[in-house]
Order: structure tokens, then sequence, then C-alpha cells
């Protein structure tokens, strides 16, 4: 088949309609149910495996975030400090920063669904090293449990920053525990992102060149060239913390010839492009999920690819845009807002290239889809915003303010959360086997839409009216708006535990999905749901291109049959 | 802006979105600048977001599965990829253009600006204003005049902000930051510590009170509590035996502070530099980098012995310094054993502790 | 047509396989290719996490040279140089253990593992040694550090001239941070090393048994690139930490 660069003429046909389900089976042997027990699972190789672990211990942090996201949105209800004290406050937010960024974002979509798929994507057996595979999950657990340990022992209030030398020399909270338990969790990170470099560059399968790959796989490799090179720097930045607060000598404390600066570029150095670590893969799912629910290929292919690393590599050299009023050197701050700004463009390509995957579509509105016109419209404002931020003199009026938390908040959770969301109903069926109630699940979809922006666009507003962020008490006048916010955290956390109660119920009593409820293409549709432990009985060969909506329809009409 | 929007549409909306509490007040030289350039980023992005907005909405309805049963497979467009590229990136690019500028604006004085120091320590601001005026967690200043604030921290990061004058500074230990302003509206507005730093972050709040000159030359007469910060600082530069050096003798062992702020000195490395508030304070706690050429490196280093109070009082004296006379007439007083020549001071005459 | 089966029909791979093969591998030049590819993706993770002190110690000796020079001075030239002579050793017997290998010669494998463990472990104490001497002098950050000997520097006994030129006491107080530096990341250097020889001795016991001398070399080679690499590290630090600018009156 040709490929053609502009519209194309021929009118090809597509799925009409998905399959009857009333006939679907659940098969026999599948990787669920291949071992027994529990140190089947703790010792296992298996990809599948691994990922529902870590979808599991996902869940666990990221309730624990929340409740610390509701118990802020509490205490702010009212412009006076009533609710708690202010050394537990900061730790809230702390803790609700730290949990949410290392423990939740980082690895939520790379770990879980990345897991799950990127083998099966390119018709490989596993990740190439399986063993080091559970290897990063155990790090993650630990990691996870020395934060737990740190917030049991009575928590740490240096923000999810650490900057110094408040963390290094001004507080004498669990500094040292936080920071060797992300420490550890980085390794986790590492160790995932090599995992997935290393399994996409050697063992596609026969026929699956780069550009046939799915982009959900072009997302995750360049996630993985940022976890791979930036997290070390983040690990050496927080060793040298640890040590300072050790020795007490003053590499970041300017009384002792120190410069805090130098902890400022080490650690942004890593955690700017860790946000990119954070949304590349939500956007790889956001590609799968509009092209199945469009029956389209995606719009651009190959622009999306590309763009998919050029944020990485872009994202490489914008870290000093958390720093422009911290008395860097005006000519850097031009250098490193021009840069901001050109790291803006590939992401506009990308959500132009998915809006116009939907022109001269077919498109349906599953609860996937849902999440991902939420994704869309809530990304482009937050990375938007973000361009505010890039912009130089209006930076200095909003940093450090609210206008600051309302768009990483975008981003993040309008943008990166409802992509997991959508990740994770969309391939649910594919991971258990079972459908989720459909009408249950899109008004969760509309829950979570509604209440997010009635918490965070307000936060715009107090941004720019001056709220600094980590304020535990605030003027009068900004309550009304504060309120406001809270009333959407509500909205909000209703709409999170709804498909975590669904999600669980259909492990049950969902419908039985079969092996391709969706219609869509990619090799994990082509065969059982849950996939045998071996994915593959035989190397597929792949012949065809990504998102090959007319091989599909062509395909033989002989039903995969599940293995019994 | 003027030219590209009405003036009356202007203030209608930035006057009545402030008395809705959804807009700060625009009482700073710089705010319409800071208030146009988002108002035209908002514009973007109402009309980005109502954008892709109105294309989902419309391929949706068109293309409902209902409507389109059939799917028409597109490979792309390279027309329409140059499109979505090129337009956002030469917004993006104006945007920092714009920017830019406004940042060189904020960040960069001018020579005529009256200059207040700033310190900032867990959990409160002092304000100390040349005349010897202090201030905590509040700072007047008159309408009219550009001010310049020189900031430093005692102790950790904290962020000065003023959110109605549209300007905001890090304040860093051990080294100076500055940003400047110049208040257009009496009021009394909100000031901020922005950075997180500590306990009591969201209690190192004030009030900035924005007086007309009249006003304000009443209330700097009224608040005089003692010394200016040059006075202080001469007690100090006397107390501290810096005028055994720096006595302005010609074979004194220090170079003479008379005028040299504001001038470029030779060091001994070869290096020039430009003598500006930091460099002050600097050769005061690292002298052994900051050797004048010529001079031997036998100044000893005061950290640790001198408050960035106590540096802000010196580093006012040397920038007040035009003649050596008062640096020798201290040292006849510290030297002899008759009673010191009476200069009426205003104010306590205790020593001040550094 | 179809190309993805998943039917219970197909059988086993017939290939002969070694049984070291994953069963995820089409092949055992798969594997090794992996195996390879993801040792050097490791290296370049250690680049980075190295690289962080590195740009700290290019800082901060920009800022503060005269104290780094002095502080350098402390360190033993003599020691240093024969300790790298010790690494270089090891990486080259470590190379001819990974020629051995694939040659099939498993004593000359073994003999050659053993020496790389024993010029590692000799390093170690000739680091455990410079590191004892620095806390004879008070020179660990932190735990008591004085800067007395750069104010006051000794006089040399032979000739009756000072042994350093004395700097000033706030210069003096940056040598603090050459030497939080220099333990950092010699300490993050000799923790690599210790792993390398934790891994080393299992790796001596495998190969004693025949493990690596029938064909299967991968662990030998992606180890020798680790060892390798810990040995190019310490190439770095030691002109940096070491070889500062000389003191002109030596």
């Amino acid at each position: 088949m040709s490929p053609s660069t502009s519209h194309s003429a021929p009118v090809t046909h597509t799925i009409l309609s998905l399959p009857d389900q009333s006939t679907a089976k659940m098969p026999k042997r599948h990787y669920l149910n291949n071992e027994d027990g529990l140190l089947s699972w703790l010792l296992t190789g298996d990809h599948k495996r691994i990922a529902i672990l870590y979808l599991i211990s996902i869940t666990f942090f990221f309730f624990i975030g929340g409740a610390f996201a509701g118990l802020i949105r509490l205490e702010l209800l009212t412009p006076q400090p009533d609710l708690v004290s202010a050394d537990t406050y900061n730790k809230f937010f702390t803790m609700h920063g730290i949990i949410m960024v290392f423990l939740f974002l980082v690895p939520s979509v790379p770990a879980t669904l990345g897991n799950f798929l990127i083998p099966i994507m390119l018709g490989a057996k596993d990740l190439a090293f399986p063993k080091i595979n559970l290897l990063s999950w155990y790090l993650y657990v630990a990691g996870g449990t020395l934060t737990l340990a740190a917030l049991v022992l009575g928590g740490v209030d240096t923000g999810w920053t650490f900057t110094t030398p408040l963390s290094t020399h001004y507080l004498n909270t669990h500094v040292l525990t936080a920071a060797t338990a992300i420490f550890i969790a980085g390794f986790s990170s590492i160790f995932t992102g090599l995992n997935f470099i290393v399994t996409v560059h050697r063992m596609r399968c026969p026929g699956m060149t780069w550009f046939r790959m799915p982009l959900f796989v072009w997302s995750h490799y360049a996630a993985s060239l940022l976890m791979v090179l930036g997290t070390p720097v983040l690990a050496i930045a927080l060793v040298l913390v640890a040590l300072e607060r050790i020795a007490g000598i003053g590499v970041f404390d300017p009384a002792k010839g120190g410069d805090p600066l130098l902890f400022q570029h080490l650690f942004w150095f890593y955690s700017h492009p860790a946000v990119y670590i954070m949304i590349l893969p939500g956007m790889g799912v956001i590609s799968e999920v509009i092209s199945t629910f469009s029956r389209k290929r995606v719009f651009g292919y190959t622009a999306v690819a590309f763009s998919s690393v050029a944020i990485a590599l872009f994202g490489f050299f914008v870290w000093e845009h958390h720093m422009f009023i911290m008395g860097v050197s005006n000519y850097s701050a031009l250098v490193f807002s021009l840069l901001t700004m050109l790291v803006a463009v590939p992401s506009a390509i990308k959500i132009f290239n998915w809006t116009f995957t939907l022109q001269k579509g077919s498109i349906t509105f599953e609860t996937p889809m849902l999440y991902a016109f939420g994704f869309m419209g809530l990304f482009t404002i937050g990375g938007l915003t973000g361009v505010f931020l890039g912009s130089l003199g209006m930076d200095i009026h909003l940093t450090e303010t609210y206008f600051i938390v309302a768009h990483f908040h975008f981003v993040m959770v309008g943008g990166m959360l409802m992509a997991f969301l959508a990740g994770v109903h969309f391939w649910w069926p594919k991971m258990t086997g079972r459908m989720y109630p459909e009408s249950l699940s899109k008004l969760a979809a509309v829950t979570t839409f509604i209440g997010f922006n009635l918490t965070f666009l307000p936060q715009f507003i107090l941004g720019y009216l001056g709220m600094p962020r980590r304020y535990h008490a605030y003027p009068p006048e900004f309550q009304v708006l504060n309120v406001l916010s809270t009333a959407g955290a509500t909205v909000l956390g209703i709409g999170y535990m709804l498909p975590l109660l669904y999600l669980g119920w259909s492990l049950k009593y969902g419908a039985i999905a079969g092996d391709n409820p969706w219609q869509a293409t990619g090799l994990e549709w082509q065969m059982q749901s849950p996939p045998i432990t071996s994915n593959f009985v035989e190397t597929p060969i792949m012949d065809h291109e990504a998102y090959d909506y007319e091989w599909l329809a062509n395909k033989t009409q002989k039903e995969v049959t599940t293995v019994g | 802006m003027d030219r590209f929007v009405s003036p009356v549409l202007w203030q209608f909306l930035t006057r009545w979105l402030h008395a809705s509490a959804l807009f700060p007040a625009e009482a700073s030289g710089i705010s319409p600048y800071v208030d146009a350039l988002y108002f035209f980023l908002l514009l973007m992005t109402v009309v980005g977001t109502s954008l892709v907005a109105l294309l989902l909405l419309t391929f949706c309805l068109r293309y409902r599965r209902e409507k389109s049963p059939v799917a028409t497979q597109v490979e792309g467009s390279t027309l329409l990829e140059a499109t979505w590229t090129i337009i956002p990136l030469a917004i993006f690019l104006l945007v920092f253009v714009w920017g830019a500028l406004l940042y060189f604006r904020i960040y960069d004085p001018p020579t005529n600006a009256m200059n207040i120091y700033i310190v900032g320590k867990q959990w409160m601001w002092k304000a100390e204003h040349p005349g010897g005026q202090h201030e905590i967690n509040a700072l007047h200043v008159p309408t009219g005049r550009p001010v310049q604030l020189t900031m430093i921290s005692q102790d950790v990061f904290h962020s000065f902000s003023i959110p109605d004058f549209r300007v905001k500074r890090e304040v860093i230990p051990g080294r100076y930051s500055t940003v400047w302003f110049e208040a257009t509206e009496p009021g009394t507005y909100h000031l901020f510590c922005t950075q997180y730093c500590g306990t009591l972050h969201s209690m190192m709040i004030g009030e900035v009170t924005v007086l007309t000159p009249d006003d304000y030359k009443k209330w700097l007469d009224q608040s005089t509590s003692g010394m200016s910060l040059a006075q202080n600082g001469e007690r100090l530069f006397a107390s501290m035996g810096c005028n055994a050096c720096h006595s302005g003798n010609a074979a004194a062992r220090g170079p003479n502070l008379a005028g040299v702020y504001g001038s470029k000195l030779t060091l001994t490395d070869g290096s020039e530099r430009l003598v500006d508030d930091a460099y002050l304070r600097d050769a005061i706690l690292n002298p052994s980098q900051h050797v004048t050429a010529g001079y031997a490196p036998i100044m000893p280093t005061y950290q640790g012995q001198i408050s960035e109070d106590g540096l802000i009082d010196l580093v006012e004296y040397i920038k007040t310094l035009q003649s050596n006379y008062r640096v020798q007439q201290t040292q006849m007083t510290s030297q002899s054993d008759q009673a010191a020549p009476t200069t009426p001071t205003a104010g306590t005459t205790e020593m001040v502790k550094p | 047509m179809d190309s993805v089966l998943t039917t219970a029909e197909h059988v086993e791979h017939e290939h002969a396989s070694l049984p070291q093969h994953r069963h995820h591998f089409e092949t055992e030049e798969q594997q090794r290719e992996v195996g390879t590819f993801g040792m050097w993706l490791f290296l370049l993770t250690e680049i980075m996490f190295f690289g962080g002190m590195f740009f700290a110690y290019l800082l901060y000796r920009n800022w503060y040279y005269p104290a780094f020079a002095v502080a350098s001075n402390q360190l033993s030239v003599p020691l240093g140089a024969f300790n790298t002579v010790m690494l270089i050793s090891s990486g080259f017997c470590m190379a001819v253990g990974v020629w051995a290998a694939e040659m099939r010669r498993k004593t000359l494998l073994v003999i050659m593992l053993i020496l790389t463990t024993v010029f590692g472990l000799i390093f170690i104490g000739v680091k455990g040694v410079e590191y004892h001497e620095k806390y004879e002098n008070h020179h660990i950050p932190g735990f008591d550090f004085s800067t007395a000997a750069f104010t006051n520097p000794p006089v040399d006994a032979k000739t009756g001239k000072l042994t350093e030129e004395p700097i000033s006491p706030d210069m003096a107080q940056h040598t603090e941070i050459y030497f939080f530096l220099y333990f950092a990341m010699t300490g993050m250097h000799a923790v690599h090393m210790i792993i390398g020889i934790v891994l080393l001795f299992w790796l001596i016991r495998r190969a004693n048994r025949g493990d690596f001398s029938s064909g299967y070399v991968a662990p030998i080679e992606n180890f020798g690139l680790y060892w390798h690499f810990v040995d190019i590290v310490w190439l770095f630090l030691f002109p940096l930490l070491y070889l500062i600018n000389r003191h002109p009156l030596h």
C-alpha cells in the first residue's frame, strides 16, 4: 500500500460495529491464572504481572497523595490557619507533591500500561530484562515504603523541591529518609526506561520497522530517554543534599562559601525533563485511543513520532525557566525562555494532529474517548499557560503563585491523569478480560472533568491576584475563589473514587470482553483477553503499517481461537 | 497598548475586574504593561482552546458513527503540519520578545532610583531606608519616584512579591538581588513572601503603603528613630577597626574608599571590577578575592562577625563617602584619650552592636 | 494474511539452546546484543550521575582556585599514581579475561578474574590508607575540620622554608568544599568499585564452575564494560583532584 501524503481519494471500508460480545468466552489459560500462589506473583518475570503489581501499588499511593490534597483544600476553605498547624500543613503539601510526582505520575503509564503493552506491541515475548523489570518494581515499593516511613515518623516539610539551604540546614524533619526514598524510586524509573529502550531497539519482531510501531511505543521511547539520562542527576543532587545534612558543610550554603543556586540547577536539570517523562506516555495513550475510536490512522504519524522525540530532546535544555527570578544572569534567562518557546511547539503539533485524526473518521464516544477529549482541552489550556510562564516578563508576576499550581495541575491532572484513566479503561478489557460498566464510567469521566475545572480554573485567577503557593493562610479577599476550588476538589474526588469501585466490581461481574472489543488495530488486540503468558506462541511477522484499518477489515473472519 | 485598546475600555476592564476581586490593582508604572501582555496571552489561550474545542466539536458531530459509518484513511498533510508548526511558533516567539523586553525593564533599575534595603529572614521582612527608618513587614514609598530594592536574606531563600506592582524577586542568602518599581497610586497593597521558607512562610506578609510625595516626607520625618544607615555604618567602620587601614592616608595599608563606589577597580589578579553594592559586601566577607592592585592581601575576613544589617550599613556608608575627613576624625576619636569632640547626632549614642 | 497466530498448535523452538538462553529471546545473538546494549545504556546513566558532581567540582574550582590548589596538595601524588597503575592493571587483566572467555580458556579466565580482583582490592586498600590520613589531619568535612594546615602551613625541616604559601582564612574555609567533593567523588567511585569486586567474587565462582568457558560470555563481557567504565572515571578523577597546578615551591 503506497502511502499518500495528502487526503487520499479511495474510500475504504472500516468496521461498522463492535463484535457480538454475548458469545465471548473467558479463555481458560492466561497470564493471570497460569501460575498460582503469592510467590508466583512476587517472583514473576512476566511483564504483564509486573504491570498489574505496579497498577495496584500506584493506585494505593495515588489515593494517599489524594488524601493529602483533600486535606490541603480543606484547610484552604478559610483564610485563617485554623485546621492544622503551620508545620503540619507544610508536611501536607510536601507529601502530596512527593507522592504524586515520584510515586504516581512518573511511573503511572510507563510502569503499568507501558510494561504490559510494549512487548506485545512490538511482537516480543517479554521486555529485554524481565528480572530487572521485577527489580524496578521492588525498588518502587522500597521507595514508597520509605516515603510512608518518613510520613509515619513525623513527615517531611521541605516541599517536593527540597530547596536548599532550607532542606539542608534549617529543618529537622525527616529529610534524609525522604531523600533516600526518592533516590531509590529514581532507580526504579531508570531501570524501567533502560528496559524500554533496549527492548525497542533490539526486540522488535521481523517486519516491525521503527515507523510501523504504534505511537504509544514512540512516546515511551522518548520518555525512556529522559528517564535514563535525567534521573541520575536528581540522584546525585539528593546525595549531595544528604551528605550536606550529615556533614553540615556548606556545598549549598552561602554562609560557608557554597552556592544554593547550584542545587537549583542540579535539581531542575532532572525535574524539568521529569514533567515530560510524566506527560509523554500519556500522549502515547491518547494517540491509541483517538485512533481506535475514530477508526482511523493517526493523522501525520511521522510528525507525531518525531514530535515526541523533539519534546524529549528540547526538554533537556529548558530547566532554568524554573529559576528566572532567582538572580540568574539576564542573558541566560533569554536563552532559556527562547528554548521554552521552542519546546511548546511539538506539543501543539500533536494536539492538532490528534484533532485532525477525527476528521473523516467514524467516531464513537466510549469512556476512553471521553477522557481523551478531556485531555485535549485541558492539556491545551495547561500547555498554553506554560507559554505565559515561559515569557520572562510575565513569569515575574506569575511565578511562585497559584498560577503555577493551576498550570501544572492542568497538564498533570487534566492532561496526564486523564490520559492514564483513558488508558486504563481502554486496555482494561485486554488486561483483565472484562468490560467495565460503560454508563457509570462515562458518568465518572464527566464528573472528573467538571470537578477538575471547578477546582483549578479559579486558581489561575488567584495566581494573577498574587496569592502565593504553599500558603497556609491567605488574605480574606481570596476566600471565594478558594471555596470554589475546594468544592471542585470534592467533585473531583468523587470522580476518582468511582473508577476504583467499578473497576474492582468489573473483575468479577463485568461482561466478558473477548479479544478485540474495540475492533482496534495493534498486535495486542489480535490475541485473547487476557493474553497468555508468553504473549505469542510464535513470533509474529509484521507486514502492515500501524493503525492499518484496512488490514483489520480484510483480516480473515477466522476468529482467533483461545488457548484451551 | 493604548494604541491598540481604547483607554476607556482598558480602564473599565481592569478596574471592574479589580472591584470584583478578580484582578489585582494596577499600582505601579509597569503594571499596565504586564497586564497588556497578560491579556494578549489570555486571548491567545482563549482563541487556541476555542479553536481546538471547535474543531473537536465539529468533527465529532459531523463524523460521528451515525453520520459517518465509514472512515477514510488519511495519511497526513504536510501543508497542515507546516501551518500548525509555524503559526504557533510565530506567536510564541512574539510572546518571547515581548516578555523579554518586559523582563529587562523590570530588572534593570533606572539610575535615579532611590534605594531601600530589604533584609528577609525567617519569618519577617525588614526594610531599611537610607535615612535610617526601619520597618518590619511594611514598606512606605512615595508615588512618582523610581524605588530600587536591594535585598538579601539572612538564612534561606525568600521571595519579595508585591502583586499589585507586578514585581517579584528572589531574596537569596549570600548575595544581593534587586528589583525596582515606580508606584503610581496611593494606597496599601499586599506584600508576600512567595518562596517557601519554612514554618511561618504564610505569615511572612506585610503591607506596602504608597504615599504622595508630601505625605511620604512627613512619614520620613516622623519615623526617624535613630541614625541613618550611613551614620550607623560610620560607627561600625570605626568600631570594627576599618579606619585603621582604610584611613585615606597615602601610606595606608588599605585602599582609599572615598569615592570608590561606582568606580572601576583593577584587582591584583589583573581583572577589572565595577564597585557596586555586591562588590562591597563581598569584599568585606571575602577580602582575599578582592585585593586592589598594589596592596597586600592582609585584610581579615569579617564573615560571621557582621550581620546583613551591619553589612548594609557599611555599604551605605561607603557609598556616601566622598572624602576621608570623617574617617580620620573617627580615627583620632578612637585613638585619643581626650574627650571626644561632640558632634550633635540625633537619637541614641550607644554603640550599635554589629 | 494472518501474521499473528496464538493458537496452541504450534510447537516449541527446535533449535538447540544453551542453558542460559532466556526464552523471551529469539536467538542467543539477540540475547547477547540486548545484554551489551543494556550495559552501555546503564553506563550512560552512570556518566550522568557522576556528571553532576563533576559539574559542582568545576564550578567551585573556578570560584575558589587558590583553596582548591592548596587542598589538592594535601593529596599524595605517589599514592594516587600507584592507584592509577593498579586500576589500569586490573583493567588490562579484565580485558585479557574477556578474551580468555571468548577463547574458552577457563584457567586463564579464572586467573585473570582473580588478578582483577586483587588489583581492585589493593586500590581500595590504598584508598583506605588515604582516607585514614585525612582523618588524622582533620580534613574530613564536617567532622572536626581544620584549616590550620592552610593558614599556617608547616615549615619544611630541610629547606627551612614554608611547605606551602599560606592563604587567608576566608579562602582557607573553602578547602572544606574541596574535601567534600573529594570524598563525595572518590567515595562514590569506591562504592562502584566495591560493587564491582563483589560481582567479581561471584563471577570467579561461576567461572571456576565452567559457566563461561563454553560460549556463554555475556556476563564477563558486560562486567568488563562496567569495570572499564569505573576505571575511566578514576582516570578523570585523578588529574582533577590530585594534579591541580602543583605549587611553584616544589
